[in-house]
């Protein structure tokens, strides 16, 4: 048995990297794998809160996420080909056009 | 009608109550009617046929007729004066009523207006024919007419006082009816302004007399009675009649204020008959003979004021109109000199009021006829020069016979209707008035000097002017006939032979023995026929030079008038009216348009102060509000770096700060 505090500190930590690639990276795909971590995190903290509070609605949270991860990724991916297929680079820094 | 009152003695009283009173008491309708007819005339008279004339002739032929009624009704009730009104107004304790006095004068003034109004009326169909504003004309006339009535049934000094100021309108607007030339517009301005002079003293009079009343009543006979019980102070009450008689003095056209009424010929002739010689110039004299209570209770010096003042104007006016050459001013001062015989005999008493009466009764007739007759020879000469005129007689047989009687009259002519009152004149004044019996004599020689000059000069000897002169239409010569006749039968009301029924009828109070004073009456024609005589000597044959010039300087002095109009001109209207003038363009431009110009002034700087305050304050708030949002907006777009990272950082930054926030809480 798993301690729960644990886990949350574990969740913590994995969403803090997640933060830190979102907001330092500048390839775009690891911006999205980042942005898997901070997913992947919360469904840490659900399983670990399901397990701890004896409540199946944490899993059941945490398959939706799974599922609605996979297709931000798909869109993600898909948007991040078609810039590189029109800018011939995949740096979010200089895909900045939407701006004052 | 609130007040019903029949004042009379006791064996009329007995007499009323079988007799109907309807005339009498709706004597008010015969003032009423003309002025509906005026009204009628201004709104509707275009449109009628006749041109508006209809209104005036039907509403002046009823008066006539109802006048007569009233005096038929009047002498049915033995003379008893009747007396009725209603509250006019009230100014703290005095009440001002406006009503009708019906007693001997008003009786025989009703029928005196009417009459020669109608004839006027009448008679102005033709002579005013196609004149421009020929229907204005109606309703002026008709205006006048219910003016002068309502001076004459008055029983309030107040609605006398109404009645006499719309009079002198009128008679502004007729003289100045052919406005276009600028003379005739300043004979209005000059009768206007001159009776003016005379109202003031009048209106002053009625003050002083209403004042020392105590503010109770200007109820004409409640002012007699009360100036009658003698209780008021004798200073106050001549004060008051000499004041009053100011007002007679003006309208009367009586010496020194006479000088309106010869210029007030320049209206249409018409209007000289009705307005200048038959009523409103008698309405003075009327005026002096309804208030006479006051005159006989003043002091004895204001009744000899009265004929002074009428004995210069008589005699004084009679000189002058020895040197007219225009027909109309001959009759203007015969009219001021006639009524100046009214308003001297006045100043012997109760007896000359009633030989007054008299005279104006019957000179409303003939001096009437005679401005109408000489209306029918200006229409057919296009002139009002007696030297332009001449030998008439053939061309206007009417108008000459007609003249011919007026004239008679005029010179005192017996059996017409002017000897038999300036009969009553000589025999008043013969009794102890000797200075103004010779005055009177003096006058009357005179009288018929110039009568006999302007008969001659107008209808004898040949023909001096241009054109065919040719009789006047049927309107103007029926009322030349009708006035005739009654300057032929008039005369023998008041007659000593056939005894004094107009006497009777005016004053039942005290009936005077009227009688036909031999020595008194041989005179009168001896003197009358003299002046015939003389006038026929000097003027039988005609002369380029009037044979008057050769009285040299005597000449020169009346030709100018006595100079008096050069003296009120140099003497008073331009000491007055120049420093004035100059005072009123100052005050004009200096205070008058400085206080437009300050005015603007300041408009224009408040409305700088408002446009800046507009620019700045308001504009700029609102401008600066959008500045500031314009602004601030331009700070804060900066953040829109389109860098998603940043975006992102925003974002967990805020979460990182509600959660420290939520947490706290």
């Amino acid at each position: 048995m798993i301690r729960l505090p644990l886990v949350l500190t574990f969740a913590a930590v994995l969403f803090s990297t997640g933060v830190y690639g979102v907001l330092a990276r500048r390839n775009a795909v690891l911006v999205l794998m980042s942005i898997e971590l901070m997913l992947n995190a919360v469904n840490i903290n659900l399983v670990a809160f399901s397990q701890h509070l004896q409540q199946v609605t944490g899993q059941v949270f945490a398959l939706f996420v799974i599922a609605v991860a996979a297709a931000e990724v798909g869109i993600g991916l898909a948007i991040v080909i078609l810039i590189y297929r029109n800018r011939e680079t995949i740096n979010v820094d200089e895909v900045n056009l939407l701006k004052w | 009608m609130v007040a019903a009152i029949l004042l009379q003695g006791e064996e009329a009283a007995e007499h009323v109550a079988a007799v109907p009173n309807w005339f009498v008491e709706h004597t008010w309708l015969v003032v009423l009617l003309p002025l509906i007819s005026a009204a009628l005339t201004l709104f509707l008279g275009k449109r009628t046929p006749g041109r508006g004339s209809v209104y005036g002739i039907a509403a002046v032929g009823v008066s006539f007729v109802l006048s007569l009624g009233v005096l038929w009704q009047f002498v049915q009730h033995g003379g008893a004066t009747y007396e009725s009104g209603v509250a006019w107004f009230q100014i703290g304790s005095l009440h001002v009523g406006a009503g009708q006095l019906v007693d001997g004068l008003t009786a025989v003034m009703l029928i005196v207006v009417t009459a020669v109004s109608l004839s006027v009326h009448i008679y102005s169909i033709g002579y005013m024919h196609g004149d421009q504003r020929f229907t204005w004309f109606y309703v002026v006339l008709s205006l006048f007419t219910a003016a002068m009535l309502n001076v004459v049934i008055a029983n309030d000094l107040f609605q006398l006082l109404l009645g006499w100021e719309i009079m002198g309108v009128c008679s502004y607007l007729l003289i100045g009816h052919w406005w276009e030339e600028h003379v005739n517009s300043s004979s209005g301005i000059k009768a206007f302004l001159t009776t003016r002079v005379g109202d003031v003293p009048f209106m002053f009079g009625i003050f002083v007399l209403v004042a020392a009343t105590g503010f109770e009543t200007s109820n004409i006979r409640e002012i007699g009675e009360v100036v009658a019980g003698g209780e008021l102070s004798i200073g106050i009450v001549s004060i008051a009649a000499l004041l009053l008689f100011g007002g007679a003095i003006g309208k009367s056209a009586q010496f020194p204020l006479h000088v309106w009424l010869p210029d007030a010929m320049a209206g249409p002739t018409p209007v000289s008959a009705l307005i200048h010689a038959a009523t409103m110039v008698a309405a003075g004299v009327y005026l002096v003979g309804r208030l006479f209570e006051i005159f006989v209770h003043a002091e004895p010096y204001v009744l000899q004021v009265v004929g002074v003042v009428g004995g210069i104007t008589m005699l004084g006016a009679g000189l002058l109109g020895l040197v007219q050459d225009d027909i109309k001013r001959v009759l203007a001062y015969s009219t001021v000199s006639q009524l100046g015989y009214m308003v001297a005999i006045m100043s012997i008493g109760p007896i000359g009021r009633d030989a007054a009466f008299f005279h104006l009764f019957t000179h409303a007739f003939f001096k009437a006829l005679l401005f109408l007759g000489s209306g029918s020879v200006i229409h057919a000469t296009h002139t009002n020069n007696m030297s332009e005129m001449g030998g008439l007689r053939r061309p206007m047989p009417v108008t000459f016979w007609t003249f011919l009687i007026g004239a008679a009259a005029l010179a005192g002519i017996p059996p017409l209707a002017g000897f038999w009152s300036k009969d009553e004149l000589l025999v008043g004044a013969s009794e102890g008035h000797e200075v103004l019996f010779v005055v009177m004599v003096l006058t009357a020689i005179v009288t018929a000097f110039y009568t006999t000059r302007m008969v001659i000069q107008t209808f004898f000897g040949a023909y001096r002017g241009r054109g065919h002169p040719h009789e006047s239409p049927v309107s103007m010569t029926g009322p030349l006939l009708a006035l005739a006749g009654a300057t032929v039968f008039a005369g023998w009301l008041g007659a000593g032979p056939v005894g004094a029924a107009f006497f009777d009828w005016v004053f039942f109070e005290e009936p005077e023995a009227v009688e036909l004073v031999p020595w008194v009456a041989a005179l009168s024609i001896g003197i009358a026929l003299l002046g015939v005589a003389a006038g026929y000597a000097v003027y039988r044959r005609w002369q380029e030079r009037d044979p008057i010039r050769s009285l040299g300087p005597v000449y020169t002095l009346l030709e100018n008038k006595y100079y008096l109009d050069d003296i009120y001109w140099k003497g008073i209207i331009r000491p007055i009216r120049d420093p004035l003038a100059a005072a009123v363009y100052w005050s004009n431009q200096k205070v008058l348009d400085g206080a437009v110009n300050g005015a603007a002034g300041l408009t224009k700087v408040s409305a700088k102060v408002v446009h800046a305050f507009d620019r700045n304050v308001i504009d700029g708030a609102v401008n600066g509000a959008g500045n500031l949002a314009g602004f601030t907006g331009g700070l804060l777009r900066y953040i829109q770096s389109g860098n998603v990272q940043r975006y992102a950082a925003f974002l967990f930054t805020g979460v990182v700060v509600l959660a420290i926030v939520f947490t706290r809480i």
